[in-house]
């Protein structure tokens, strides 16, 4: 996973709340057994006006240019703004690996579904929590975003907001690292576990 | 110090805790062929063999065809559902790993087959890339819904690194009004307190309704929680628990039932444990529920309207209910019974159970769906399932009225396979989320239980039971 740093870029508002995955990415994308190759069907429903399919060539597919994501000067955005309870219900990883492929590297909302939110740490994205007082004032702002990991702080507009992280999710971020390599270094630590575990419910 | 079952459980699997993180031990993991692919790729990639192969067992559902299953996966129409489905076949040889294939009869539900096979048991560690895994926690275990990252991670080191989640105890008592089931409980507390209260938070049902429930109930029940925001919804252990496992192919027999039961009765919160968060429900307000919009939250009893967005109690959500109504061609004020359907669907992990297929065929006996319902579907959630409704006749009743009698499997719950909903088609469905274009694009669904798609289906529009 790639090292997450400083960064600064625009911000694309979607001015909706319960956001949920079927609409990050609809079920007929989530056919496909790689990995990779999702942004063009990001928010799939709402970016086109007609149905896609996997496979399909996406640039000749007619645009929704009522979407926010599809208007010109939004283009080279990294970071999205949102709101309440972003990225609820299914629990596809093809939503964060959608939001990725597409170019995010950040969310901003008041509060994301706990799957989803898990999801992003491990593609090298970072879901940053404000709450609705100061997402209206980004609402409303067109200024660039810088966010700073390490300060855990967002810059726009001459202000400064920090953030709240989890300490271990972060550094994971910062340093780029592997789950389970990570977990890997503690075989032996599992593997007493087991002993212990196995013996006193000796029925699993 | 008194415990919560969720602290109980959370204890009994910690392998070591780094600062904000903790390792746990992961007792089964179930797989199905949408949210495998790539991990089983990033197993192969790094040259990684499966940590503990039985933990794990795998079954095709969510683009499995319910019609002609004669010539099995070489039958599916669709080449990216068949080459999905030949994934995880090729996988699982590849990697050791047990499956039940598609067309062995105990296929069906991952939800469903686990806690019927006995390989989801009280007490364990249960994940699945599927955010319906709280389902399992009806049988007074931790199960919740992960990621692919995590599903490959599982593979890898058997473990799996969690925050610890805030309790939760959300307590129904009182008494039943008539036809309410599982499903409208869930609907009901949802609606009452929104899809994201439950972020954060294991939850823990109880209460004397929730005693009363039966398991096939308390899985409807637990099965909801994530559409409360919660990845983890249970209830404690009791006799009616020891009863469902007891007998099935994966449970222990002889000494080692004697040891496990003993240990399971422990599994129930502390009389005096603490929660983060309590939650109490009068079941005499509980009606049987219709949602009308495009979220789970979005529901009223059936006697109800739909609601004005001027009623709503702040900008975003009026700007929510505003977008729902636009979707869902509704208009405010409309009598829920007023709305007529085109489809009914009854099946899913929320409600395809022995117990709702009798629910529904007791309201369909010698009734015939009515004339404008294009097509209704019954999908038993196993092969096991239907073989047993089918030693009860109730394939027959359904068949007799008009339903469409299907093989196991996900089917018209997000229409990955054949069954889905043509758009501007409006279904009453058993299954779990009205999200926008969830059972195909442009279509629209409202969730209900076992009786009220049954009812409706006689009627032609949402009805009670007559």
């Amino acid at each position: 996973m790639q090292k997450f740093t400083t960064f600064t870029s625009i911000a694309v508002p979607l001015e909706r709340a319960n956001v949920d995955t079927d609409a990050i990415i609809p079920k007929q994308f989530l056919k496909s057994i790689k990995r990779s190759g999702f942004g063009v069907n990001l928010f799939d429903e709402w970016r086109y006006l007609n149905h896609g399919e996997i496979g399909m060539d996406n640039s000749k597919r007619p645009l929704n240019m009522d979407f926010v994501l599809n208007q010109v000067k939004y283009q080279s955005a990294k970071i999205l703004l949102t709101r309440e309870n972003f990225g609820c219900g299914s629990s596809r990883e093809h939503a964060p690996w959608a939001l990725e492929d597409y170019g995010f590297k950040a969310i901003i909302a008041p509060s994301f579904a706990d799957i989803f939110y898990n999801n992003c740490f491990k593609n090298g994205i970072l879901p940053i929590v404000q709450d609705n007082g100061v997402m209206d004032e980004l609402f409303t702002s067109s200024d660039k975003i810088v966010i700073n990991l390490d300060a855990q702080s967002i810059y726009t507009n001459g202000k400064t907001y920090l953030f709240e992280i989890d300490s271990e999710q972060k550094r994971r971020l910062i340093n780029g690292l592997d789950d389970i390599d990570l977990t890997l270094q503690y075989v032996d630590d599992i593997k007493a576990f087991e002993k212990d575990y196995f013996n006193k419910y000796s029925w699993l | 110090m008194a415990q919560t079952l969720y602290d109980k459980l959370m204890d009994a699997h910690i392998v070591r805790e780094d600062s904000s993180m903790t390792l746990i031990y992961i007792d089964r993991q179930l797989i199905h062929e949408v949210t495998s692919p790539q991990a089983f790729e990033g197993l192969a990639i790094a040259g990684r063999e499966p940590w503990r192969k039985s933990a794990n067992l795998a079954v095709p559902e969510h683009n499995v065809p319910t019609t002609n299953r004669s010539l099995g996966v070489s039958g599916i129409n669709d080449p990216i559902s068949k080459l999905q489905i030949e994934t995880l076949d090729k996988n699982c040889k590849t990697f050791g790993i047990n499956e039940i294939p598609m067309n062995d009869i105990r296929q069906g539900i991952v939800h469903v087959v686990g806690p019927e096979q006995g390989f989801t048991l009280p007490g364990m560690s249960i994940v699945c890339g599927d955010s319906h895994t709280s389902t399992h926690g009806a049988l007074g275990a931790l199960a919740f819904g992960i990621g692919t990252s995590e599903v490959e991670h599982v593979l890898a080191t058997g473990c799996l690194w969690q925050s610890k989640s805030k309790n939760l105890n959300i307590e129904v008592n009182g008494k039943l009004n008539r036809h309410v089931s599982a499903k409208d409980i869930a609907l009901y507390i949802i609606g009452q307190i929104g899809t994201a209260s439950g972020t954060g938070y294991a939850i823990e049902f109880s209460g004397n309704i929730i005693q009363d429930l039966s398991i096939e109930g308390r899985m409807t029940l637990c099965n909801m929680a994530i559409e409360a925001g919660a990845r983890v919804g249970m209830v404690a252990v009791d006799d009616k628990t020891i009863d469902y496992v007891k007998g099935r192919p994966l449970t222990p027999s002889g000494a080692k039932w004697d040891k496990a039961v003993e240990y399971w009765h422990t599994l129930h919160s502390d009389k005096d444990a603490y929660f983060d968060k309590i939650l109490r429900f009068n079941a005499k307000d509980i009606k049987p529920q219709v949602t009308w919009g495009t979220s789970p939250e979005m529901v009223v009893a059936i006697d109800g309207y739909v609601p004005n967005p001027t009623n709503a109690k702040n900008q975003t959500e009026k700007v929510g209910w505003e977008n729902a109504l636009n979707y869902i061609h509704l208009t405010a004020g409309t009598k829920i019974s007023d709305i007529k359907i085109d489809k009914i669907f009854i099946g899913s992990c929320t409600n395809s159970r022995i117990e709702d297929l009798r629910i529904a065929a007791n309201v369909l006996k010698d009734k015939k769906i009515a004339s404008n319902i294009k097509l209704a579907l019954v999908v038993p959630g196993s092969g096991l399932i239907k073989k047993q409704a089918e030693k009860e006749g109730l394939d027959k009743i359904f068949i007799n009225s008009g339903f469409e009698w299907r093989e196991a499997g996900c089917s018209m719950c997000l229409a990955m396979n054949a069954d889905k909903l043509e758009a501007d088609e409006r279904c009453a469905s058993t299954s779990n989320r009205n999200f926008e274009g969830r059972q195909g694009q442009g279509s629209f669904t409202h969730l209900v239980s076992p009786a009220i798609a049954a009812a409706s289906a006689i009627a032609g529009h949402f009805s009670e039971v007559k």
